[in-house]
């Protein structure tokens, strides 16, 4: 399917806050198979120099998948999500994330292009805190399939 | 350098767990019937499910819960896991590209399943071990 290019360059509005649990960061460790007790055990964590349990690298996926609902539902882009499959992931971290932070994500669109009837959209979606402090900077790449004759 | 070896089994009920922690519900990774109508093999794992393996595989590398300074990977195949107790594995090795004097260290990683490579540009920069 065909993404319109002249989005590249496009910035979104900051999402709302989204407030990291204690919990959440032990039931996705729990779920990844994370048994590291900085992952679970705020004394744990403490020990390594962070102020709460330390979420597994791949844990703001959560935040930023949902932000990222922002381009994928814009219906000026036209993204057609039954046939997305995701192409590429990346995290570039300035520090772990960690319980309690309040994390706030601005998508840009990195890239747009089209090859063999198929789309594909990079974005970039920067992770502060509310207090503006960058904690990670993530890019995925999607891919959306061209659609069967 | 060739690093250890590291085996992961994912099974069905590992999906359902990371569908529910991640707030991914997308079919794909639950019911054969969605899966297979469009077009799969049968019911895959996510793939942050298996970027998150590799997370630990990389964790486990470095010693540390929080040494991963940046780290990504490209979805070249899909996971496919079928509806038994042994599920199936997925084998994670690297190699040591570089140790930087600024103490960060490059791996360069393999993924595979059955054989076959799942991702490739696979890479981690982490803080050097001690």
């Amino acid at each position: 399917m065909s993404l319109d290019p002249s989005f590249v360059g496009r910035t979104y509005p900051p999402t709302a806050p989204y407030l990291v649990g204690r919990e959440k960061i032990r039931e996705f460790a729990t779920a990844v198979g994370a048994t590291d007790p900085a992952h679970h055990d705020p004394e744990a964590a403490r020990a390594l120099g962070h102020p709460d349990v330390v979420a597994p690298p791949t844990f703001p996926v959560i935040v930023t998948m949902a932000a990222n609902q922002q381009i994928v539902d814009d219906p000026a882009l036209g993204v057609d999500y039954s046939r997305v499959v995701h192409g590429d992931q990346r995290f570039a971290y300035t520090r772990p994330v960690v319980a309690g932070d309040e994390l706030v994500c601005v998508n840009v669109i990195e890239d747009v292009s089209s090859r063999g009837g198929h789309g594909f959209l990079t974005t970039r979606t920067d992770v502060s805190t509310v207090a503006g402090e960058p904690v990670v900077a993530v890019w995925s790449k999607i891919v959306v399939r061209r659609e069967e004759a | 350098m060739e690093l250890p070896v590291q085996t992961f089994r994912v099974t069905r009920a590992d999906l359902v767990r990371y569908a529910g922690a991640s707030g991914d519900f997308n079919p794909i990774h639950w019911s054969d019937r969605t899966a297979t109508g469009v077009g799969l093999p049968g019911v895959i794992a996510h793939g942050m499910f298996t970027m998150a393996l590799v997370g630990r595989a990389v964790a486990g590398w470095a010693g540390a819960p929080d040494a991963v300074v940046d780290f990504g990977v490209r979805f070249t195949r899909p996971v496919v896991v079928p509806d038994t107790d042994e599920g199936t594995e997925i084998e994670v090795a690297a190699v040591v590209k570089e140790v930087t004097e600024a103490g960060l260290t490059r791996l360069d990683i393999t993924a595979t399943c059955r054989g076959e490579k799942v991702l490739s540009q696979a890479r981690a920069l982490i803080r050097t071990p001690r």
